[in-house]
């Protein structure tokens, strides 16, 4: 398994650690419940070293990124991030990833670490014009600190003013005590929050600094469990689950991100036709109605009928519930519809419920 | 890892605690350390008829789900109701929060379980992967 630069510090303070995707990560340290709260009352940091960083540079950078990802870069400021799936021809997905641009020459897409690989190939086979592909995968350790105390625990150690950062923004360069480093106000929680991106050989001390200084303000170590509950309670899709190469965007109900309208991108022609054609199968959030708890992959009927699938499903920590989202047939998408998950042979009572089952509270101006 | 020396326990981690003709059973403190925070447990009936090694109950964790095997053959006598509404109580207290009494129909049974020597020599292999 591969380790991030913070595998010894997971060790130390007990992290249980797991397999994820090829990587050593700690899926909890006190316990997926506490540190989920912590990051929904205070704050968590997480290890996300793990993650993908792909420099594209060059003078026809934003043109290939353009025709790369569904959503419409054209519009990005510089330091700004979009959010996009990239799809291929027949509309998958690749992957899911974060596009941050320095200038209209120089962007880096923050992708999943399982996809790395295939992501780079692929970027690559469809190169055009005068553009560079670096992987800084290794070169880049990331931390996400992540909550409602994230902004006051880390302004405590800069003297750059991180209100000056707004949402889905970042800078470089800022000085955290003796380390430089990238800081987006970005994260997977629904919570507010940043993303720290630093040289690999500077996260052991980060990781301390940063500890240290919410220690009297409730923040916690988090691991890939916590990550996962708090992304599921917002809705937040998790490529492999919500999406992949057989689910659209559309289907996945993340159409905003798909801009029609703008000029040629890979999968364009397959997603205007399902969107004119109507969408069949559609992603909805359900809560279990019978004592039981969905999994990602179950079935789901609606009496005898297969009507579609579990993609994520979990007891949620804030709701304290079973819950679940699922990729059903659009006939039975309604709210209130009552469905079956087949949970190891036994059928049980769901009902189909609004989604995010939790209500983003980021910080936005 | 805690593991109690009046009791006997089974390969798959189950602990039995026998007193007379009754064996109350639960999930031991290694199981429920691999498991993580448990929020669901599902429970046989008062009244049915279980089977040694036959599968009887399900404990989810946040991310798992694990099966628990009865290490004895008899009738439910006894069901642990509180536990299915406080599950979080097997991670306080393995020890303390049996899942169910069962009214031993094969004594000889118990012959097969492990000591609690011999499960911490099991636990020592595991631990060693």
């Amino acid at each position: 398994m591969k380790k991030t630069p913070l595998y010894e510090k997971h060790l130390e303070l007990s992290g249980k650690i797991v397999d994820f995707g090829g990587w050593a990560l700690p899926v909890e340290y006190s316990g997926i419940i506490q540190e989920h709260e912590a990051v929904r009352n205070a704050a968590g940091l997480f290890d996300v070293s793990h993650m993908g960083e792909v420099l594209i540079e060059g003078k026809d950078a934003e043109s290939f990124i353009q025709k790369m990802v569904t959503n419409d870069i054209l519009t990005m400021k510089d330091f700004q991030i979009y959010y996009s799936p990239m799809c291929y021809e027949d509309g998958g997905v690749v992957d899911d990833l974060m596009v941050y641009k320095y200038n209209n020459e120089k962007y880096l897409l923050v992708i999943n670490a399982s996809n790395t690989e295939k992501d780079i190939e692929w970027l690559k086979s469809n190169l055009a014009g005068d553009v560079e592909i670096k992987d800084l995968s290794d070169k880049y350790a990331l931390l996400a600190l992540q909550g409602p105390k994230a902004e006051s625990i880390l302004q405590k150690l800069t003297d750059t003013k991180l209100d000056e950062i707004g949402f889905f923004e970042f800078k470089e360069g800022v000085k955290l005590g003796e380390v430089s480093a990238l800081i987006s106000r970005t994260g997977y929680t629904g919570e507010d929050g940043f993303e720290i991106y630093i040289a690999p050989e500077d996260a052991d001390t980060l990781w301390d600094m940063i500890m240290q200084a919410g220690s009297d303000e409730g923040l916690k170590p988090a691991g890939l469990g916590a990550r996962d509950t708090l992304r599921f309670e917002v809705c937040l899709p998790l490529y492999g689950n919500e999406l992949d190469k057989d689910i659209t965007p559309l289907e996945a109900g993340l159409g905003y991100f798909v801009k029609l309208s703008k000029d040629d991108f890979i999968g364009k022609e397959a997603l205007a036709k399902q969107k004119s054609e109507g969408i069949k199968r559609k992603l909805c959030c359900f809560e279990m109605i019978d004592r039981g708890i969905a999994r990602s992959g179950y079935d789901v009927y609606s009496g005898d009928e297969k009507i579609g699938f579990v993609t994520t499903g979990t007891y949620s920590p804030t709701l304290k519930k079973n819950l679940g989202m699922a990729i059903i047939d659009v006939d039975f998408n309604e709210i209130g519809t009552e469905i079956i998950v087949d949970v190891r042979k036994r059928r049980l009572k769901a009902q189909v419920v609004k989604k995010p089952f939790y209500t983003k509270k980021y910080k936005k101006d | 890892m805690n593991v109690p020396n009046d009791l006997l326990f089974s390969k798959t981690h189950e602990w039995v605690k026998v007193e007379g003709n009754i064996a109350y059973l639960g999930l031991t403190d290694f199981a429920q350390d691999k498991l993580g925070q448990i929020v669901f447990l599902d429970l046989p009936e008062l009244g049915q008829e279980v089977n040694a090694n036959e599968q009887i109950a399900e404990v989810e964790s946040v991310k798992a789900v694990a099966e628990f095997f009865s290490p004895v053959s008899g009738k439910v006598v006894k069901v642990n109701e509180e536990l299915l509404d406080s599950p979080e109580q097997i991670n306080e207290n393995p020890y303390g929060s049996w899942f169910i009494a069962v009214e031993l129909s094969n004594q000889s049974e118990l012959d097969e379980l492990l000591t609690p020597q011999k499960y911490e020599a099991l636990l020592m292999d595991e631990e060693g992967h």
